[in-house]
């Protein structure tokens, strides 16, 4: 193989964004007829330079060759020109377009507009492929992993030759993971050259045939794959030992208690879409219990319905103050919900978009849940500003100081911010989705500490995660959901993968 | 080929001059239009204009006080703006104000003592450009309106209503107008502060200046407005109530406006005309836009336009040419500055097309 | 009954040509994900260049007979490149320099209104003619030729036949754009850029030339509806602010018919009479209660509003990029 005449080379890459330099000095070869994994952590520059290759972004130096000539790609299209085609993390698709409309665009073919014929050349190739998509039904009726197929089928349709695809497993389950790797195969064994963006060792393993791996915006090595192990990759990923193992310790039984009881909830969507049917369970004080499946089975609905963010069809949540009181959360606001003395934190998904303010400062940041105490109709900043620089000083949040807009950090230190702000507020219960997404391996394990430590400390915890083999060491209890219902609570230590991926879909679901 | 990538921060100098050699640039653009125009030279243009504006001492103070009240109406409309709430209508909620305070001069003129009577004027004058503001952000805040053009509308909506009492209250019977209200008794007019008569009306705006800064930065419903403004679900999450911040932010800045119009009645005009408001709703957006939403900022974007406004009005008298001519250079320096920010934010660069650089 | 009709439907309909003229333009500039709060600015400016175009060419005339084929393009050309410009500045200033869209609008309306108003108000004194007033008759007179035979068939003829060329212009080029929208190659890539610049980019569309193009396009159908009003409505006499609002209704007609340019033939007539609507009712004496009549088109507007916020189906919803600005490299 090393013989081969690269499809692909890139040589000396580099770019920044502002101060961030996103990829620095890059050379990278990409053969035909192989599947390459480009390994990093979040935030090593693994998508960037897969953008520069697909024409988002273009370099600030350094040159790309294909198939040995130099190349200049300044445009998506000048990419497609040359036979690549990527699929980005965050679909590129038009929500109102049927799918055949989504696979036309762009396509400057002479002749004819015709939906019709192409809707069956869509057709066509699902068939072939066994792609379970309808050419003429709208995105925004489709779930992701359909959406992830009308954008396998688009490249198909242009007849790519080199396919990147950027973590494309983030939203699939394992059964569908599986079914899109039998799908890579086929291409590759056809001659096209592939490249997968990860950070997951075990998918590495499964699909890939060589890894490279990024770390801070720098190529730092290769590997054949089946030579390497995952504590090899990690190690080379880091760049340092780092222990694999994230700790669990036991629930602190002497003073268990049902802290929060979830009956028979329903959640209805504007559109009025089921989002939650009939959820029941329960949440004890001194454990994490973990929430899997697909996204958008309904979790992030469930916690904003214990949170007082989303209105409840019908069901009740019920709050244990202690053994005799019980306070009930449903109709109220997260407002009320504090008013009633209810300690109730949450770490919402959308960090800048809903726990945040992006352009607002840390200080400022601290005081959204506190600023109105007191009754002067002026805010006082003082105490807002100690605890952002205790929460910057204990989690080692690198900013150039508390007066920096929370936008202008990166991904691991604005969740650093909000967890820092929450845990701050010395809750009962704590929520949280998709905590450690986009964080590197050093600030995942700095967040999953503060969980146990919590956890510790008595507080009900509950993480929505969607690494399965993350939930499967951290938490104590497994919920799984699958299209708004609850398909099955496994314990956390004795359940495999498997049963949590069996429970996630349709076909799980009924046997639970 | 030619990219664009953003800039690593500037330095305040360096943008304060870009800003200030851009805004220089449209002065220039400015006087090559006008000497076009008359046949002038620049120099003289701005000679002109500068007579216009600062030619007597009457001058100056009409001046002040027509910045004054432009800046009255953009401190209105900057909660409005925080908020990400789109309020064209400071026209409308302008004349509002101005409608209600000259039907209480002409109704109640007679029957009440002044002090009193300027007391209901204001109050109600408030109430009008509240109640203005608050219908489109009711249903912005309850079913999502599109409140630009819900606002807009409104402002016709209140022109008619004025045209409609122009006639009710003509005065004398077939002028069209409705005349200087109370001229012999001067019920309802406000009084003359130090002696002259503009001086009250700018006292107002930069009190009002001073009140919209602390508002805006160290209250508890500025933040609640920035927070609302910035991410109404962060707002939610937090339990702010996102429906009553934008009706409440609405009540506010559409009453600021009824005070302008109770100015203008009260304090300047003692008339009421369909054109009283006179585009400031309009002009504001812009100032207050261009300003960041600073309100002491405003001051010199203000300056800026009304001193384009009454050079180009100078300009068209002497040389007998219509009075919109300074709106054609208001248009030309927004157009510049406009533009600015993109420098300040983005730079261009030039690089060698396919690769030629490799060795 | 009919009489009505036949009196009130070729008015509604001439106040309602410069509506969807205007619309129209909107619509597609909307498409392309441009709010262009400008329109009325360049429906002002659309009209005055046609103005300033003819107003030389029929002086340059000296008293010979005008000719018809230059009497009609030299204004439509200058209203086109008058308008062109507008378009070019709101682009370049919104696409290429990513200003706000809404202050842009407004300054380019703040321009737009002043230079009509100013060169309405000053024209003559600039060119030195000793005419009293702006009145261009013999080429409103061309703008308002009708068939030979429309005024011979009664009712039919005026209802359908007596208008201007412009206005059946109009209605052609709102049933053009919707085809070109929902039935072509260009229209689907057109729509994708308003719904989502970035997929558009990354299927290889480029963004910056639909934009520019769609947005100077729409200003320039815009612009016609300036040149309309003032060579056909109003007979071809300029006044200052005798347009009025009518751009602001434009806009707000984009709403009313949910983006479909179809639509817009039947709701800018139906605007069009509400505009003249208090002209038909019987009100006596009463001068005053006349202006509040005229309040009509824009409470109708506001009831469209609220109840265009009722329907939530996705079909019907704005450009999901509509008002943001697009950097590929953003992040």
């Amino acid at each position: 193989m090393a013989k081969q005449q690269p499809a692909v080379s890139l040589r000396g890459i580099s770019k920044s964004f502002g101060r961030v330099q996103a990829n620095n000095n890059v050379d990278l070869d990409i053969y035909r007829g192989e599947i390459l994994a480009l390994l990093g952590e979040n935030g090593s520059g693994k998508t960037t330079l897969m953008n520069m290759l697909s024409g988002i972004y273009f370099p600030d130096s350094g040159h790309i060759e294909i198939d040995g000539k130099p190349v200049s790609i300044g445009s998506p299209k000048d990419a497609f020109n040359h036979g690549i085609g990527m699929i980005h993390q965050h679909f590129k698709l038009v929500n109102v377009f049927t799918a055949t409309e989504n696979i036309l665009l762009g396509l400057n073919q002479k002749g004819k507009f015709d939906l019709v014929a192409a809707a069956q050349k869509v057709k066509d190739i699902c068939d072939a492929y066994g792609f379970n998509v309808d050419p003429n039904q709208k995105v925004y009726d489709m779930s992701v992993s359909q959406k992830q197929t009308v954008e396998i089928v688009k490249l198909l349709y242009r007849g790519a030759e080199i396919l990147i695809l950027d973590e494309p497993t983030a939203v699939l389950t394992p059964q569908e993971t599986d079914k899109l790797f039998a799908v890579l195969r086929n291409m590759r064994d056809d001659g096209k050259a592939i490249i997968i963006i990860t950070h997951k060792l075990a998918e590495v393993k499964d699909i890939s045939d060589r890894v490279v791996v990024l770390r801070k915006g720098e190529y730092v090595g290769e590997m054949t794959t089946a030579e390497a192990t995952p504590q090899q990759m990690t190690n080379m990923m880091v760049g340092r030992q780092v222990s694999l193992n994230i700790e669990r310790p036991e629930p602190e039984m002497k003073y268990r208690m049902e802290r929060i009881r979830v009956k028979n909830v329903t959640v209805k969507s504007r559109e009025g879409i089921t989002k939650l049917d009939d959820v029941s369970f329960s949440i004890y004080t001194g454990e994490i219990l973990g929430i899997a499946g697909i996204s958008g089975s309904g979790q992030k609905e469930l916690l904003e319905a214990i949170a007082g963010l989303q209105p409840v069809e019908s069901g009740s949540i019920e709050y244990n103050v202690d053994d005799h009181q019980v306070e009930e959360l449903i109709g109220m606001d997260p407002l009320k919900i504090a008013e009633m003395g209810v300690v109730l934190s949450f770490v919402p998904e959308d960090r800048l978009g809903m726990g945040l303010v992006g352009s607002m400062d840390l200080t400022d940041n601290m005081m959204l849940r506190s600023f109105r105490k007191g009754l002067s109709p002026l805010t006082d900043r003082r105490e807002p500003r100690h605890l952002a620089e205790l929460v910057v000083d204990e989690l080692e949040v690198s900013t150039p100081s508390v007066t920096t807009p929370v936008s202008k950090l990166s991904g691991g230190n604005v969740q650093k911010v909000l967890v820092g702000r929450e845990i701050a507020a010395a809750p009962t219960v704590l929520l949280s989705a998709y905590a450690v997404r986009g964080l590197d391996v050093n600030s995942s394990y700095i967040i999953y500490d503060l969980l146990n430590r919590q956890k510790g400390n008595g507080v009900a915890v509950v993480y929505v995660g969607e690494d399965l083999d993350v939930l499967l060491e951290l938490c104590d209890r497994i919920l799984v959901m699958c299209e708004g219902k609850v398909s099955g609570i496994v314990d956390g230590r004795t359940t495999t993968k498997n049963e949590v991926g069996l429970l996630m879909t349709k076909l799980g679901g009924g046997e639970a | 080929m030619v990219h664009i990538v953003k800039r690593k921060e500037m330095p305040l100098p360096r943008a304060f001059a870009i800003r200030a050699g851009i805004i220089a640039l449209a002065l220039v653009m400015c006087g090559i239009v006008t000497m076009f125009m008359t046949g002038l030279n620049p120099i003289d243009v701005y000679a002109t204009m500068f007579k216009g504006s600062f030619g007597s001492s009457r001058k100056i103070w009409i001046l002040l006080q027509e910045i004054a009240l432009l800046l009255c109406v953009s401190l209105a409309l900057t909660p409005a703006f925080r908020m990400k709430f789109w309020n064209l209508g400071g026209e409308g909620q302008v004349l509002a104000g101005a409608l209600a305070a000259a039907a209480c001069m002409i109704c109640l003129g007679n029957s009440m003592p002044g002090a009193a009577l300027i007391a209901v004027m204001f109050l109600a004058s408030i109430a009008a450009g509240a109640l203005w503001a608050a219908i489109p952000a009711f249903f912005k805040a309850k079913f999502n309106t599109n409140e630009t053009l819900f606002t807009l509308m409104m402002n016709y909506v209140a022109t008619q209503l004025v045209a409609y009492y122009t006639i009710v209250w003509e005065n004398p019977k077939g002028s069209g107008t409705i005349g200087i209200i109370n001229q012999k008794t001067q019920n309802g007019w406000l009084p003359i502060v130090g002696g002259n008569k503009y001086l009250l009306i700018v006292i107002v705006a930069v009190l009002l200046a001073v009140f919209m800064y602390v508002y805006l930065n160290y209250s508890k419903q500025g933040y609640e407005i920035s927070v609302v403004g910035e991410s109404p679900s962060t707002a939610r999450y937090v339990g702010i109530k996102v429906s009553r911040v934008i009706v409440r932010t609405l009540i506010v800045s559409g009453a600021i406006c009824g005070l302008t119009g109770f100015l203008l009645v009260s304090g300047s005009a003692h008339t009421l005309t369909t054109a009283l408001a006179g585009g400031r709703g309009f002009t504001a957006v812009m100032v207050a836009w261009l300003a960041k939403f600073n309100p002491f900022i405003m001051f010199g974007s203000s300056f800026l336009l009304e001193f384009m406004e009454s050079g180009g009005r100078e300009i068209s008298t002497i040389y007998g040419l219509n009075q919109s001519f300074g709106n054609i250079l208001t248009g030309i320096i927004l157009f510049f500055i406009i533009g600015t920010d993109f420098f300040l934010t983005y730079k261009v660069v030039f690089s060698k097309k396919e690769g030629k650089e490799n060795a | 009954m009919l009489s009505f009709l036949v009196s009130f439907v070729p008015r509604a309909v001439t106040q309602g040509i410069p509506l969807l003229f205007g619309c129209t333009g909107e619509i597609i500039t909307e498409k392309s994900g441009n709010l262009n709060l400008g329109i009325p600015g360049v429906m002002y400016v659309g009209g005055i260049c046609g103005v300033i175009g003819s107003f030389f060419y029929e002086r340059s005339l000296g008293g010979a007979a005008i000719n018809p084929v230059l009497g009609i393009l030299v204004p439509l050309l200058c209203c086109l490149l008058g308008s062109l410009i507008m378009g070019l500045v709101y682009c370049f200033l919104t696409v290429s320099l990513r200003a706000n869209q809404n202050v842009t609008g407004l300054a380019l309306t703040t321009f737009g209104v002043g230079f009509g108003n100013f060169f309405g108000g000053s024209l003559v004194k600039l060119s030195g003619a000793d005419v009293p007033s702006i009145a261009l008759s013999s080429t409103s007179k061309l703008f308002r030729a009708q068939l030979p035979f429309a005024s011979s068939l009664g009712g039919f003829g005026a209802v359908f036949l007596s208008y201007g060329f412009l206005a059946y212009v109009a209605i052609l080029i709102a049933v053009g754009a919707s085809y070109v929208l929902n039935h072509t190659r260009v229209g689907l890539q057109l729509r994708a850029v308003g719904e989502n610049p970035a997929t558009a980019d990354a299927a290889g569309i480029n963004i910056t030339r639909y934009k520019y193009v769609t947005t100077c396009v729409g200003c320039m159908i815009a612009g016609l509806g300036g040149l309309y009003y003032v060579m056909d409505y109003a007979n071809g006499v300029w006044s200052n602010d005798a347009f009025g609002d009518r751009g602001w209704l434009a806009i707000a007609l984009v709403i009313f018919t949910i983006w479909r340019p179809a639509l817009s033939i039947p709701a800018s007539i139906l605007f069009g009479g509400l505009y003249i609507l208090n002209l038909y009712i019987p009100i006596g004496k009463d001068l005053a209660v006349k202006e509040l009549y005229k309040m009509l088109p824009y409470v109708v507007t506001i009831v469209v509003l609220v109840f265009s916020s009722l329907r939530n189906k996705r079909e019907n919803q704005p450009p999901e990029s509509l008002g943001l600005p697009y950097f590929r490299e953003n992040r």
